[in-house]
């Protein structure tokens, strides 16, 4: 049976993709714009992403993202394995149910509330707002992200392997480190990333948690549209795309080609 | 431990070509009977309940240095518990389990001087067939060259050398199983147990498979503690089965021992087909005794080992393949004859199995191996027919 394209399959495919990409394709176009103006085409030029790098304030809030993402995320992606592993393996223990609904109640919890429950406790605990606290928020927000994820493997992932590597001699900690991890790995970087991402587009939660000196990237962004687009905005966003875009094609390679090294026998 | 295989006689081709029989073989090594030898493993009144349901209840059994003992029973019977437990994935409620004199409880898995071989294999996706197989070892901390030279022992031992750089996902059914083996047998347990170790393979492969896991085990001199719910299987490979039924032991014995001679209705109608008859014990008159049935005017003429006294009611258990079926009145005085009718034929090519209704409406079934390619005249659909068996042929169960 040949599939070829139908008018009809055309023109859904082209709406689809105009719907999703037109907005982030019009950002990219106009961060190239010469001119100031934001709706006014002044010719091609790179100007605004050089200088983007001598906006200190935009780059300072961008290496602020990036260090609260990847510890963050880091964070999320332990401390979310291992409620899953404690979800998915310890049976019927005491508190499990409050202990599955508290893991998962960041997914259903409006980020308002959240934050300011978060800033709530900073506050009582007279933790100063800072990089710290932006970064924990974060951590409590995503972890529930990667428990799903990770639990969702784990589910499906055969219990005798963690046996029968109990049974060759592996401690139950042990058996997890080299078998069950090494299997689950996609699904807990899977979870990183999901983390990771999360965080860098977070503005509620940061906007309540975090104090002088720690303003993150989607902050600095929210409060400079305020006063009028800005052309570096426009090139700090295509950027960001662009960076989001490598990482899921490197992805996507990678797991392409670790497929088709699995099917085809080693030399 | 002497000798890998001291005490159990290798099979006939081993023996200078000199034909042995299998039963002959078995009844050479008998360890249970002797009454001087160590059991290997002993469970003792062991239970396990999971909730309310009873997984093991108040089970002993001994397994000795060298045997092949087969845990069969249907799905439920408590046969994988009492394995696990074994393993060490299962801790028993009540009793104790020893393995070489050492009391088990407490000891974890990683510990235990046993491997065991997974329903599912359970082979590691991301490592490779030697790497499968060298993992046991490297938990033991072996050197490299030691490690490399066991894992190319067990390939050769298994006939997977050529396939040692594969992945698991690049493997048939019944390469697995030996990748599987081979990683179980690599550190050379005292112990070796299978879950249900040729349930996921065809038959052909199944019938091969049962004689390569015999000859290894000779070959090791491992002791093997094997799971099935497959009669044949554990008939064909164990020097003894237990039959298993709700948590307990139904029968303990040979092969050929709870075939022939079941100790209860259970294992006589679980272990193959049977023909069971109500009956009453009329008359014992050594070495004969009649019992009267429904279904015969005359009675049953049977042996009168372990025949409970006149009087009681027993059930008369008789093979089908220890029926004889013909078209022609047996001749005055044989005994044992039930006249009927062909109700049903399964043939199966060696056998056929005709199932007779007798008057009343009863059922039975008769099976007739099908020795030469021709007959006279076949047995047909609502023949009359007369089903015939000897004295010795029946089984007396209280």
């Amino acid at each position: 049976m040949k599939r070829g394209a139908s008018v009809f399959n055309l023109v859904s495919l082209t709406a689809g993709f105009a719907f999703l990409y037109l907005p982030i394709l019009l950002l990219v176009i106009w961060s190239f714009n010469a001119s100031r103006l934001v709706t006014v085409w002044g010719g091609f030029s790179t100007r605004w992403y050089g200088s983007l790098f001598h906006n200190e304030q935009l780059m300072g809030a961008a290496w602020v993202t990036l260090r609260v993402g990847l510890v963050s995320a880091t964070l999320a992606t332990v401390l979310g394995t291992l409620a899953a592993v404690a979800l998915t393996r310890h049976g019927r223990f005491l508190g499990r149910t409050l202990f599955s609904g508290m893991s998962y109640a960041p997914l259903v919890m409006p980020e308002v509330i959240m934050g300011l429950s978060l800033l709530l406790l900073f506050v009582a605990l007279k933790v100063d707002r800072g990089l710290l606290t932006v970064t924990l928020a974060h951590t409590t927000l995503t972890m529930a992200y990667v428990t799903v994820v990770v639990q969702s493997r784990l589910a499906t992932f055969d219990r005798s392997l963690e046996e029968a590597a109990q049974d060759l001699g592996c401690t139950p900690a042990r058996a997890f480190w080299s078998v069950t991890l090494p299997n689950i790995l996609p699904a807990v970087l899977a979870g990183w990333m999901l983390a990771f991402t999360l965080s860098l587009d977070d503005l509620v939660v940061a906007s309540f948690t975090s104090g002088p000196g720690a303003t993150t990237l989607p902050m600095r962004i929210y409060s400079q549209v305020r006063l009028g687009v800005s052309p570096e905005i426009n090139a700090v966003c295509t950027l960001l795309i662009g960076a989001v875009a490598v990482g899921v094609i490197c992805w996507s390679l990678a797991s392409k080609w670790r497929t088709a090294a699995g099917r085809q026998p080693p030399a | 431990m002497s000798e890998p295989g001291a005490g159990k006689p290798a099979k006939a081709r081993a023996n200078g070509g000199r034909r042995l029989n299998i039963g002959a073989v078995r009844s050479s090594f008998a360890p249970w009977n002797d009454p001087s030898a160590v059991p290997l493993v002993r469970f003792e009144g062991v239970g396990k309940r999971f909730g309310d349901q009873v997984a093991v209840e108040d089970l002993s059994l001994e397994i000795y240095p060298g045997e092949f003992f087969a845990l069969l029973g249907p799905s439920g019977c408590g046969k994988t518990t009492l394995m696990r437990m074994l393993a060490g994935f299962e801790t028993p409620d009540t009793g104790r389990i020893t393995l070489a004199g050492e009391d088990l409880a407490g000891v974890p898995p990683h510990r235990r001087p046993v491997n065991m071989m997974f329903q599912s294999y359970a082979l590691f996706p991301h490592l490779s067939v030697e790497q499968n197989i060298a993992f046991g070892l490297k938990q033991e901390g072996l050197p490299k060259a030691e490690i490399a030279a066991r894992v190319v022992e067990m390939l050769d031992l298994v006939k997977m050398a050529p396939f040692a750089r594969r992945r698991p996902d690049q493997l048939s059914g019944g390469q697995k199983q030996r990748v599987a083996l081979a990683r179980a047998v690599a550190r050379k347990p005292k112990m070796l147990l299978l879950d249900e170790p040729l349930g996921a393979l065809d038959k052909k492969l199944r019938e091969e498979t049962q004689f390569e896991l015999m000859d290894l085990q000779v070959e090791l001199g491992v002791t093997f503690l094997i799971v099935t719910h497959d009669q044949e299987e554990a008939m064909v490979m164990a020097d003894r089965i237990a039959v298993m039924r709700e948590g307990r032991i139904a029968q303990i014995g040979r092969p050929e021992e709870v075939y022939e001679t079941p100790a209860n209705r259970y294992v006589a109608e679980f272990l193959g087909d049977v023909n069971l008859f109500d009956a009453r014990v009329s008359q014992i008159d050594h070495p004969m005794a009649r019992l009267e049935a429904a279904e015969s005017l005359e009675g049953f003429f049977v042996l009168d080992d372990d025949c409970p006294a006149a009087g009681s009611a027993v059930s008369l258990a008789v093979r089908p393949e220890k029926m004889r079926i013909s078209l022609e009145a047996p001749p005055q005085g044989t005994h044992n004859v039930l006249a009927g009718e062909i109700w049903d034929i399964g043939y199966t090519g060696d056998w056929t199995n005709y199932i007779v209704e007798l008057p009343g409406e009863r059922l039975i079934r008769v099976a007739r191996a099908n020795a030469s390619r021709f007959v006279e005249r076949p047995i047909g659909w609502d023949d009359k027919v007369y089903v015939t068996f000897d004295p010795d042929a029946g089984v007396v169960l209280g």
